[in-house]
């Protein structure tokens, strides 16, 4: 147990950098590609700005990141010996083709601003945004086969690779990965919002500010709701090859007799002990709806599992309605930027202005509960159908365990201090752009440009 | 083993690439933990800015090398990886934790103020720590892991011997020498002639201790002493010792004559020499005394797999890596950074 809770908790701090990392290598080399593209010097100094940002949180994830490495040996040395065949190699594949990559070329992202040409600095920062997204992909691949494992068989209790590409496009991969990939640009985006929205608000670095904000309303407006959509999908799937986790996540107890469809339950107190949901506030085939996209259609209930094959409820139950309740509020406040940047109102309008400064943490909230729902609902496995958790475990004692449990509680604390802490000194330096830029357009139509710059993060969000 | 198939192969040569990814961490994050292990030593902050400028472009890139051993492990031989994790359980936890106090000291210090001095604090004692507790590890894996049912049977504090302490303070030796070359390399001014002055107390030093480990291994451990001192052996592997020897008196000289690359590839030789010691130790055991790499290796079809991604990848990825330290060559004069 101590194992893992170790586990979930050096996982769920490492996840915070990547989430951010992924999305953020994403948009600086947006920036500098917009600033080959411009010549505007804007896009150099806010490029420039996160990246001193980037560094802090990159050197955060790695750190974090060699840890993992070495916890599936030291916590999970059964899981690494039943499923290191397949898994091994992914995360080998992840080591050769995204790490290094990121790795060198964040040496020239960082330090070689004044010693590289200008192309081979962008060059670079892709290359570094390539990196991370290369990373996401094949970690997900490992994760999506421990939750639908495809393209193995099982000799003495071993698995065995069969079909690498059904290993690696397991069936719920291309939906995790979608849903991830979006999940970390939007909570980036969010990121650049509210320090956009702190400096328009403080009237400290207004013009930076403002481009960071409408570059990104731009991508939020489009991407929350494409995210709804890829969830749906995802959900779907989930139901196909997980069922289970999807009644834990709908708190989905059985199918009433007589009764057709399956009610949403909007909130409830899920009792394990008694298998029932208390104080219980439910619309009637919405359930089935959302899930099975029909009126009538079931699936089936927990109580249809055994006792030892369910996952815990509560948890995914509550995380679930987390992740879709800030999701929703992601796409109203991006709706609401956008039709405010419409109305040419945006930048005076305080009382939207003063609490986006602090909107910064929604994304890894979300993105922490979507994982909390997709790896609790795996449970009782720790590699679906495989292995379950409980038999993945080192045999190393409790008090080692513990021991470096609170070790790791003690270092990360102050490491994230740390980093939230410098991060937040370097956004109250804001940008300082060794040059000055240049005065261009003129102040009564700051519109033109500003569909210039939001058309831009449309165009290129991926890169 | 009968025949020599795919099965014996495989593992010998992913055992090859293993020994490669890892050489090439000792090497490249060597020199940056002994560059943090000297840190106290510095004369002045901005001794310490132009240290820590001249391995900034790189310690990213030089971890990752890590993340390949712990991950080439898993992959090649995951039941090894299963034994010798939570074996040296400890010992791996604790360096990995100095790791991070280290790692993040490079960007925290970096935009710290009054606090600065903390994280020269964290980035000197976690760069000590990570080289101490991989002594520790080789150390800990040489002297053997007890292994029943393939899983590992032994105590949380099995690794803790005086042997293992020994190959602690040696690696910490070894790095600070190799961080000191490093220096004498890629400095100017006071913090070379320093480095220099320095390098010439910690050759002996590192000598000894190599010398301390290869007489220690032999006599209480049979199995290597059978190894190094029966014929024809004996005669095949004496260039070994013989040429550490010779290195390393070519490296006192190049230090004395003033040579600035030359001390920093001479003592890069001494670690290979060294490594290729330990490895003669040790092949094919992989979970010493008791499971060697054929017995350890992963499927086939896995070790196949993943070869053809390194053939591929390991050229290219080497490729960018010179790139960047062609890029970042030369010295890092007083008061310079990259920033």
């Amino acid at each position: 147990m101590l194992a893992r809770i170790q586990f979930a908790f050096t996982v769920s701090f490492h996840i915070i950098f990547p989430s951010f990392t992924i999305g953020l290598a994403a948009y600086i080399a947006t920036l500098e590609l917009l600033w080959i593209g411009t010549g505007h010097e804007r896009y150099h100094r806010i490029a420039r700005f996160f990246t001193k940002i980037f560094a802090v949180s990159f050197a955060m994830g790695v750190v974090s990141g060699i840890v993992l490495s070495y916890q599936f040996g030291t916590n999970w040395s059964h899981f690494s010996r039943v499923v290191g065949n397949v898994i091994g190699p992914l995360i080998g594949y992840e080591v050769l083709t995204a790490f290094f990559l990121e790795a060198t070329f964040l040496g020239i992202m960082l330090f070689g601003w004044n010693r590289v040409p200008r192309g081979l600095h962008v060059f670079s920062c892709v290359m570094v945004a390539v990196g991370t997204t290369l990373s996401a992909f094949w970690i997900l691949s490992a994760n999506s086969w421990m939750q639908t494992p495809a393209g193995h068989e099982i000799i003495d209790g071993v698995a065995h690779p069969v079909d690498w590409l059904a290993v690696i496009f397991n069936p719920s991969f291309p939906y995790r990965l979608a849903h991830m990939v979006t999940a970390c640009y939007l909570t980036t985006a969010f990121v650049v919002l509210a320090v956009g929205a702190r400096y328009v608000y403080s009237g400290r670095y207004p013009e930076d500010g403002r481009t960071m904000m409408r570059m990104a309303l731009g991508l939020i407006a489009i991407l929350a709701p494409l995210q709804a959509f890829i969830g749906d999908a995802h959900g779907l799937n989930t139901l196909a090859h997980q069922p289970a986790k999807i009644a834990a996540i709908e708190a989905h107890w059985q199918n009433e007799p007589g009764a057709s469809g399956v009610p949403l339950v909007l909130f409830a107190w899920p009792n394990e002990a008694e298998e029932r949901n208390d104080y219980q506030i439910a619309i009637p085939h919405l359930g089935s709806l959302i899930l099975t996209h029909s009126w009538d259609d079931t699936f089936k209930g927990l109580k249809e599992y055994p006792r030892d094959e369910r996952p815990p409820v509560a948890v995914p139950f509550f995380a679930f309605r987390v992740m879709v309740g800030l999701g929703i509020v992601m796409i109203l406040v991006g709706w609401l930027g956008v039709f405010l940047l419409w109305r040419h109102r945006l930048f005076e309008t305080d009382w939207y202005l003063a609490p986006l400064q602090h909107i910064w943490p929604i994304g890894f909230v979300t993105i922490l509960s979507g994982w909390f729902v997709t790896e609790v609902g795996r449970q009782p496995w720790v590699a679906y159908g495989i292995l379950r958790t409980a038999d993945a475990i080192s045999p190393v004692e409790g008090w080692a365990v513990a021991t470096t449990l609170a070790l790791f509680v003690f270092v990360y604390g102050i490491v994230f201090s740390g980093g939230i802490y410098y991060i937040n000194r370097l956004i109250a330096r804001g940008p300082q752009g060794s040059a000055v830029e240049p005065p261009e357009g003129v102040p009564s139509r700051p519109l033109a440009s500003a569909h210039k710059a939001t058309r831009a993060a449309i165009n290129h969000p991926g890169e | 083993m009968t025949g020599l198939g795919m099965e014996w192969y495989l593992p010998v040569i992913w055992s090859l690439l293993l020994a490669v990814a890892i050489a090439m961490y000792v090497v490249l994050d060597g020199f940056d933990l002994g560059m943090g292990i000297l840190f106290p030593f510095a004369a002045s902050e901005t001794e310490k800015d132009q240290m820590m400028s001249s391995v900034a472009p790189f310690w990213d890139g030089n971890e990752t090398w890590l993340i390949l051993g712990g991950g080439g492990l898993l992959v090649a031989f995951p039941l090894a990886y299963s034994i010798v994790m939570p074996a040296l359980y400890l010992p791996v936890i604790f360096m990995l934790l100095a790791l991070v106090f280290r790692g993040v000291a490079f960007e925290f210090r970096h935009v710290a103020d009054t606090s600065r001095f903390l994280w020269n604090i964290a980035f000197a004692g976690g760069s000590t720590l990570a080289a101490f507790f991989q002594g520790v590890l080789l150390g800990g894996f040489v002297q053997g892991i007890k292994v029943e049912n393939n899983a590992f049977a032994g105590g949380p504090l099995d690794w803790l011997t005086p042997f293992a302490l020994l190959c602690g303070v040696g690696v910490v030796a070894g790095y600070a020498l190799i961080g000191c070359v490093w220096l004498v390399m890629k400095t100017d001014g006071a913090a070379a002639a320093r480095a220099r002055a320095r390098a010439k107390l910690l050759l002996p030093a590192v000598l000894v201790f190599m010398g301390i480990v290869s007489l220690w291994t032999p006599i209480a451990f049979p199995r290597i002493a059978e190894r190094w001192f029966t014929t024809p052996n004996l005669f095949y592997l004496a260039p070994v010792p013989l040429l550490t020897l010779v290195l390393a008196y070519a490296v006192w000289r190049w230090l004395e004559k003033g040579h600035d690359n030359l001390p920093f590839f001479g003592v890069i030789g001494l670690f290979l020499l060294g490594y290729v010691g330990i490895g003669v130790s040790i092949f094919p055991y992989l979970v010493p005394p008791s499971l060697t790499v054929w017995e350890t290796a992963a499927a086939p079809a896995s070790q196949v797999f993943m070869l053809i991604g390194t053939i591929f990848m390991l050229p290219v990825i080497l490729g960018y890596i010179a790139f960047v330290y062609w890029l970042f060559r030369g010295k890092v004069r007083e008061g310079e950074g990259y920033h």
